[in-house]
């Protein structure tokens, strides 16, 4: 049976309106444009926060060009690894600029990605209908890591180098098999350059087609229930009889693309900002030691993850080791990204935005984020930042205090996800508004 | 309000980061502030002769290209003639002749090479590393440096800078209130050059090594400028243009 | 009442701000892209392997030819005889471009002999047909065999068999189109630079 004949009013006239119309017979182009941008109807109320997931997708595309670009002159090789980065600095003409952009762009997209996720914790936006949304989420933040987990010992620098070993040591943890899956990973009974190989064809080929077809179903997923917003109520429940379309929301296009352009230039300025005039962040996000070729036989002094990391990392070293094994503290890590995707049913709260919430959600989204920035801290400094705890106490006595801290704060992280369903359940929340306010 | 305070929140959070990082950074001595200048042409000039002089009979800079030298306001012909000891191809990198075996006999180990050490040590360590340097008897070399204890390079510099002592001056009430010595580098030999002269001889060449770190620094910050402007640019005409369509929203 | 109310729009205005965002951006994102496009030129690396190469002529006998690489490609020197001049002179009938009027090669190569030097061939061997790197035949008539009693010396390539003569000349009728090309280059005493005519 012939498809209906589709609409082509509206067209612009001429050439263009003839080649549109010439590739919509033969391909859903304006099916497609309408579903995803013309008319997608998004809540009216998008505030700061909604800036962040277009965002994200040009950091993506930005860390795939300039990538493609540094892999023309990148050697992923033990030997001529660490030379060919400063090659691409120097010989290269306008490399810095690409590799700058590319090192700036990791450390932007974490940013971006947690703003991001951040935003969906205030507003509820992993409630129902949007579970799915949500896991496809926390599956690109986790591939997000590994690929940056697998990059970062692309320079070969000491950093690379110690960070790798050190990450990669912690599954030799894992009881029974540990050591196996450590030689098995590195392909060597240390890391050396068959790592360097593998890490780079998980860097520049396996991950990022992971993550595009990730990114593809979070979008997709997210266009067929429609997007959250500020006030957590749903804009598909007041629709206009006469149209169908959602009465408190505007179409994506032109409204939120002409109102992202506006926050891709403000990121492109901080961008800019970092790129051109402090590339190296202080020491965050191209650390000093980095810039010593990777040495087998001596770690640096003081040895820490990159930002992105040390929260995590920061649980790790509080964890104490038990039964002479150091698996605890690598499973409490592990367990750290994998209860967010718990979150869609822990949450019972009857209403979605922090907005209408009680306050004794708001307290643990505080006490959450607060924990979660200071372990970020102790993450990049010293054990012993704090000093220890006086030598009379009881228990902890002699005891660094940022590990006690670290400890106390890890369980206030785990509490917030595990003690949710209670008190979500029985908190004091406003009413819901039956429209979104401004 | 409520989101306000939140965006303060991460925006304080980010712009700690950097602080926590020079905390993190800084162990052992306090470092002297290097005079690190990348416009000053004719100090990089001076510390490139004096890179070429000293350094690079033992250290190399593999990654440099004497060409790159060109950056510094000096004609090809120039570098031939005053800086290219080595070798006679402008485009060759700064290598040395000492093989590392040799190193290894002489000194311990192959001197690291200096082309990024700007960029792992920092401008402020290495220039009190090379004014840090004092006469210690029970070292092989004859040598110590308070930045750097028991450091393998002997002091290269030491004929410009003259002999340092590493001894008390005085004495103060430390934590307990118990007296404590006050040490301090004191000149006890001096050298060709006055201490003013030799600081600023050091203060040239730390400048050029941290040329050498990045050469396209200098380019890098000019452009940045060039694209904020343009960026700025950019936000007015795209602010325009959303609140055009915004005025639509009701 | 839906969200939208477009009232009082003057289409004219929108229009002039989406064409200037639009072409702002463009702006923006074609600068972008020339550093990109810029960064796949020769790095200073290869600019630097591609440097001019010298050679001292006083270690060529007369009738030998040496190799030289210049920028990845095979550069011949030859010290050529008096009597491969002399045989030179009489190829010019069987020549597709005995002038050199439609061949690559420096104004001061473009004479009888397509050199600075009569004496001295600085040639690049690399086929104008495809590329290929010819053959060294200066064997003369019989000597040289299968290229036939005729044979007045030259350079044969072995992809498709085209003929040059020892100037780099390419014969009539064969698939080369052009004569072999000759690159710049400069002869101050016996020290030949190959690659820059200015040293």
């Amino acid at each position: 049976m012939a498809a209906a004949p589709k609409n082509h009013d509206n067209l612009p006239g001429g050439i263009l309106g003839k080649a549109i119309i010439w590739v919509d017979d033969r391909f859903p182009l304006l099916e497609n444009w309408k579903a995803h941008l013309s008319e997608y109807y998004a809540p009216k109320n998008f505030n700061f926060w909604y800036y962040f997931g277009s965002l994200a997708m040009l950091v993506l595309v930005l860390q795939i060009v300039t990538g493609i670009f540094l892999t023309m002159n990148y050697k992923p090789d033990a030997a001529l690894a660490f030379a060919s980065v400063e090659y691409i600095m120097r010989d290269v003409p306008w490399g810095w600029l690409i590799r700058y952009m590319h090192s700036t762009g990791a450390s932007m997209f974490f940013v971006v990605v947690y703003l991001h996720m951040f935003r969906g914790l205030m507003y509820g936006s992993y409630r129902k209908p949007r579970e799915l949304i949500w896991i496809f989420g926390c599956l690109i933040y986790l591939t997000l890591m590994a690929e940056a987990f697998f990059g970062y010992l692309l320079p070969w620098g000491q950093m690379s180098y110690w960070g790798a070993q050190v990450i990669i040591n912690l599954f030799a943890t894992v009881p029974f098999i540990g050591e196996d899956l450590a030689v098995w990973i590195r392909g060597d009974y240390n890391v050396g350059d068959a790592t360097l190989n593998r890490f780079f064809a998980f860097h520049v080929i396996a991950l990022p087609l992971v993550l595009l077809g990730l990114v593809a179903a979070h979008i997709l997923a997210l266009h067929e229930v429609g997007s959250n917003n500020p006030d957590g109520v749903e804009i598909k429940k007041n629709k206009d009889p006469k149209t169908g379309t959602p009465l408190d929301g505007i179409p994506f296009h032109p409204y939120y693309t002409v109102k992202d352009i506006v926050g891709v230039v403000v990121f492109l300025m901080i961008f800019t900002v970092i790129v051109f005039f402090m590339p190296e962040m202080g020491g965050y996000f191209l650390e000093y030691n980095n810039f010593i070729p990777a040495d087998p036989l001596k770690t640096p002094e003081h040895i820490a993850p990159v930002w992105y990391f040390t929260p995590f990392y920061a649980m790790l070293r509080a964890v104490p080791s038990m039964f002479g094994s150091q698996f605890p503290g690598v499973a409490v890590m592990g367990a750290a990204t994998l209860i967010l995707f718990a979150l869609p049913w822990l949450d019972r709260g009857k209403v979605k935005s922090i907005r209408y919430r009680g306050p004794v959600y708001k307290a643990w989204l505080w006490a959450f984020v607060v924990s979660f920035l200071i372990l970020g801290y102790l993450g990049v400094v010293p054990t012993t930042v704090w000093g220890q705890l006086p030598k009379g106490l009881p228990l902890l006595g002699g005891m660094d205090t940022a590990t006690l801290v670290a400890r106390l704060l890890t369980i206030v992280y785990f509490l917030f996800f595990l003690l949710m369903p209670w008190y979500t359940k029985n908190d004091k929340e406003l009413p819901e508004p039956e429209r979104v306010t401004s | 309000m409520k989101k306000n305070f939140f965006a303060h929140l991460i925006g304080a959070a980010l712009l700690a980061l950097p602080l926590v990082g020079a905390a993190a950074g800084g162990a052992g001595i306090k470092l002297d502030s290097a005079p690190v200048n990348l416009k000053d042409k004719a100090s990089l000039q001076r510390g490139a002769k004096t890179f070429v002089n000293y350094c690079l009979n033992c250290h190399q800079a593999s990654m440099m290209r004497y060409s790159r030298l060109t950056d510094l306001e000096l004609t090809e012909q120039q570098i031939k003639d005053n800086l290219m000891f080595a070798t006679d191809k402008i485009g060759d990198t700064m290598t040395t002749s000492l093989s590392s075996k040799d190193a290894k006999a002489w000194f311990g180990g192959v001197p690291p090479d200096l082309s990024v050490i700007a960029r792992s040590r920092g401008a402020d360590w290495l220039y009190t590393f090379l004014r840090s340097y004092y006469r210690d008897d029970k070292s092989p070399t004859g040598w110590n440096n308070r930045a750097f204890p028991a450091v393998g390079m002997p002091h290269v510099l030491h004929e410009l800078q003259g002999a340092q002592a590493w001894q008390q001056v005085g004495e103060k009430k430390g934590h307990g209130g118990a007296m404590e010595p006050v040490m301090k580098l004191v000149l006890t030999q001096p050298g060709a050059m006055k201490p003013v002269e030799y600081d600023q001889f050091v203060g040239d060449l730390v400048n050029y090594l941290v040329f050498m770190g990045e050469p396209a620094a200098a380019k890098r910050t000019q452009l940045g400028v060039l694209v904020l402007f343009f960026l700025t640019l950019m936000l007015v005409v795209a602010m325009l243009l959303k609140k055009e369509y915004w005025k639509d929203v009701k | 009442m839906s969200a939208i109310v477009e009232e009082g729009v003057d289409p004219k205005k929108r229009r002039l701000l989406t064409i200037a965002t639009a072409a702002v951006g463009a702006a923006g994102a074609a600068s972008v892209a020339v550093p990109f496009l810029f960064s796949m030129k020769p790095s200073a690396r290869a600019l630097a392997a591609g440097a001019a190469v010298e050679v001292d002529l006083s270690l060529l006998e007369p009738g030998q030819q040496i190799t030289v690489e210049w920028r990845g490609a095979p550069v011949w020197v030859l010290h050529r005889t008096q009597d491969m001049l002399t045989q030179l002179a009489k190829n010019d009938g069987f020549l597709a471009d005995p002038a050199s009027g439609s061949s690559k090669q420096p104004e001061y190569a473009k004479n009888a002999h397509r050199s600075r030097d009569p004496k001295y061939l600085v040639v690049k061997g690399v086929c104008t047909h495809l590329g290929c790197s010819p053959t060294k035949r200066s064997e003369i008539g019989a000597a040289a065999g299968d290229l036939g009693a005729d044979w007045p010396g030259g350079y044969f390539c072995p992809c498709h068999q085209s003929k040059f003569d020892l100037s780099g000349r390419v014969f009539k009728g064969m698939p080369a189109p052009t004569n072999l090309e000759i690159p710049p280059y400069a002869i101050a005493g016996t020290r030949l630079v190959v690659g820059d005519d200015k040293a």
